[in-house]
């Protein structure tokens, strides 16, 4: 059962799977385990963002390719919700409608940026991504009519979902089980199906001819597949689970905006989470995305301790200001690229008994 | 056998310019924006040169290109701030006398750090494209942090010279006195390089070297040592072109570099990855369609280069000049 579950791809080594264990029950009980209007934020975001990272790492673990316009198809998942829910009211239908829009143009985009840029090299592909999602974002700033511009959009989803609900009358457990919870629920179950849905997908025969493909592309086309469809396909599923990752990130906030689905920031903490937690492994995705939540979340309280400490040593304490938690995160990236290929995942592997 | 200079680019540029001035319908009008424009392909061409070349030498694409811009940037700014005083001297020579040691400590600076970037970071992964986006990639996350620990996160206001704000009357048209400087400047760039390239030894080598370069290894030249210094020039380039760019920009922060990268790759590919004088025309297409766009159309302006780039691929799918391979 759970072997089906995950696709014949079992962690591989005991450690991994009680770290995988870990966040799997730390998501499931996180509203009941960790209260707090803060803390169930971390959780949601650590759920969306791993769905996220593993759709890349779709692209960049099992591919081979590099893209930039990943946040291109989160914002467009982002930006179905929120337009939807903002002109046609908060209902379920507007939210289906938004959600099948979404989806419906980041497939026609993949689609086209694939076709026309797959067939060339990595190198090309990595730069036309780049100019796409930066038009893409100069899009959504200049059509405030449509997209609210610079300030994003608010709006309303079903009440059944708003904190003001009460699904229950007596507190559960200790907590009031509200539409927030609720919510937080539905992006988890969401988050947690898509996933599996991508370890599926790359342990299918069609994954297995991505990474040919990723090893030796000429070799992959010698053996009689075409390369440019397969990648095209690949591309297009990426896409199409980031748009998700887009939807449930906006449910979430309650909000779309730039910054919190468009911005090139976010496109570096996506890379950075796929290569710490391993690139071409999926559960790489779920450690890197979790690690880099709580780093963003939790790291700078322990820099500016770390800060404090060495009041007084030149230079030290400008290096573990707490608003450079990225520039540590960035020396580990480089660190991985180079020794550990595989991330912590592949660290974790090596080691099984 | 020399092959045929292909002219058609080069037209281009005419063309957009003289395409340009009905739709402005005021001749002093398209005077400014003609010069803007220029001035802006040229500062563009000066951070975008190293790069292409270094693609078309190395098969290396530096996503942290950008941080050399930055860092040049604010190496040249630390040095026009402390000489405050001859930038605000109402002389030229005085304001150039600060300007000189400004561009020189930037190109020193990212000339210096570009030797160590290729030696620490890039040696190690020659020929795997892959790892070569994703170590660049994590050399601009750190680089750009490092900026922000050395001169803090906030944005820098770089005094511009007093000689060279304001601008000279032509008829009815205004021209920033600056922007000249920075023709002038690109103009004495492109001259430079196109001599090294084609008037010398070390110039044939580096063609060489983009065209075969295990054959001019086997020919008993050091390919290695020819790459550090075309990937030492890029970087220097690159500095220079921060610092003209830093104060064209009157401002610098530390993603600076990163918002440059965007326009900087669409002029590479749309001059042919590796090709400088396919650089160069991007370049100057890229400066001339933003600013008529800019006045036209100014929804349209941010958008312009893209739609540039689409059109020029469509036309020439390996961009204006391809390079063999």
């Amino acid at each position: 059962m759970i072997r089906s579950l995950l696709s014949a791809d079992p962690p591989g080594s005991r450690l991994l799977a009680a770290s995988l264990l870990a966040v799997l029950v730390g998501l499931a009980l996180a509203p009941f385990v960790f209260p707090g209007a803060r803390s169930l934020d971390v959780a949601a975001r650590v759920a969306v963002f791993v769905l996220l990272a593993a759709s890349y790492d779709l692209l960049l673990g099992y591919t081979g390719i590099v893209s930039f316009a990943h946040t291109m198809f989160f914002g467009i998942g982002g930006y179905g919700i929120g337009i939807a829910a903002a002109s046609w009211g908060s209902g379920w239908g507007s939210l289906a409608a938004g959600s099948l829009a979404a989806l419906a143009c980041s497939a026609a985009i993949a689609f086209a940026v694939g076709l026309l840029s797959l067939r060339v090299r990595a190198i090309f592909f990595a730069m036309i991504t780049l100019a796409v999602a930066a038009f893409f974002q100069i899009l959504a700033s200049q059509m405030s009519w449509l997209t609210g511009g610079e300030d994003g959009l608010n709006f309303n989803l079903p009440s059944v979902l708003s904190p003001g609900t009460k699904l229950v009358a007596a507190p559960v457990l200790g907590i009031d089980l509200n539409g927030r919870v609720l919510s937080y629920y539905l992006v988890f179950g969401c988050a947690l199906a898509l996933f599996l849905v991508l370890l599926r997908i790359v342990n299918s025969p069609f994954g297995r001819v991505l990474l040919a493909i990723r090893e030796n592309e000429f070799r992959a086309e010698a053996l009689g597949y075409r390369t440019v469809v397969y990648r095209t396909v690949a591309n297009c599923l990426g896409a199409l689970a980031a748009t998700c990752a887009g939807l449930l990130y906006a449910l979430w906030l309650r909000y779309t905006g730039p910054a919190t689905t468009l911005s090139f920031d976010i496109m570096i903490d996506i890379l950075l989470m796929v290569v710490i937690g391993g690139m071409g492994t999926m559960y790489g995705a779920v450690l890197g995305a979790t690690i880099f939540v709580l780093a963003e979340s939790y790291l700078r309280d322990l820099l500016r301790l770390a800060s404090d400490a060495t009041h007084g040593v030149p230079l030290l304490p400008a290096l573990l200001h707490p608003d450079r938690w990225l520039l540590w995160l960035g020396v580990l990236f480089v660190v991985c690229v180079y020794y550990f290929p595989h991330g912590i995942v592949g660290r974790l592997r090596a080691r099984r008994p | 056998m020399k092959p045929r200079f292909d002219w058609i680019p080069l037209a281009l540029v005419a063309l957009v310019a003289a395409a340009a001035l009905p739709l402005v319908a005021s001749a002093p009008i398209w005077l400014t924006l003609t010069v803007a424009g220029l001035a802006m392909g040229m500062m563009i061409f000066m951070m975008a040169s190293g790069l292409t070349l270094v693609f078309g030498l190395m098969d290396v694409m530096n996503f942290a290109h950008g941080v050399f811009i930055s860092i040049g940037a604010y190496a040249a700014t630390s040095v026009l701030i402390a000489l405050r005083g001859a930038m605000h001297a109402d002389s030229l020579a005085a304001n150039l006398a600060a300007m000189a040691p400004a561009a020189a400590a930037a190109i020193a600076v990212s000339g210096i750090l570009g030797w160590l970037f290729e030696r620490v970071v890039i040696r190690p992964v020659y020929g795997e494209h892959l790892k070569q986006i994703l170590v660049t990639m994590g050399g601009l996350i750190v680089f750009e942090q490092l900026i922000k620990v050395v001169w803090g996160p906030d944005m820098i206001a770089v005094p511009r010279p007093q000689a060279l704000s304001g601008s000279f009357i032509l008829g009815q048209a205004a021209i920033e006195r600056y922007r000249v400087l920075a023709v002038v400047v690109g103009l004495a760039v492109f001259a430079a390089m196109w001599l090294l390239l084609n008037r010398t030894r070390l110039g044939m080598l580096i063609r060489a070297g983009v065209e075969n370069a295990e054959m001019v290894e086997s020919l008993g030249y050091r390919i290695r040592r020819l790459f550090v210094g075309v990937f030492v020039a890029g970087s220097c380039l690159a500095g220079l072109g921060g610092t003209m760019w830093a104060l064209y920009q009157e401002s610098i922060t530390a993603q600076m570099g990163m918002q440059v990268m965007v326009v900087i790759f669409i002029v590479v590919i749309i001059g042919g990855l590796g090709s400088v004088g396919g650089c160069f025309i991007g370049a100057l297409l890229v400066g001339l369609l933003a600013n008529y766009t800019g006045y036209l159309a100014p929804k349209l302006a941010l958008g312009s280069n893209i739609l540039l780039m689409v059109l020029v691929l469509m036309w020439r799918p390996r961009g204006l000049y391809p390079v063999g391979r």
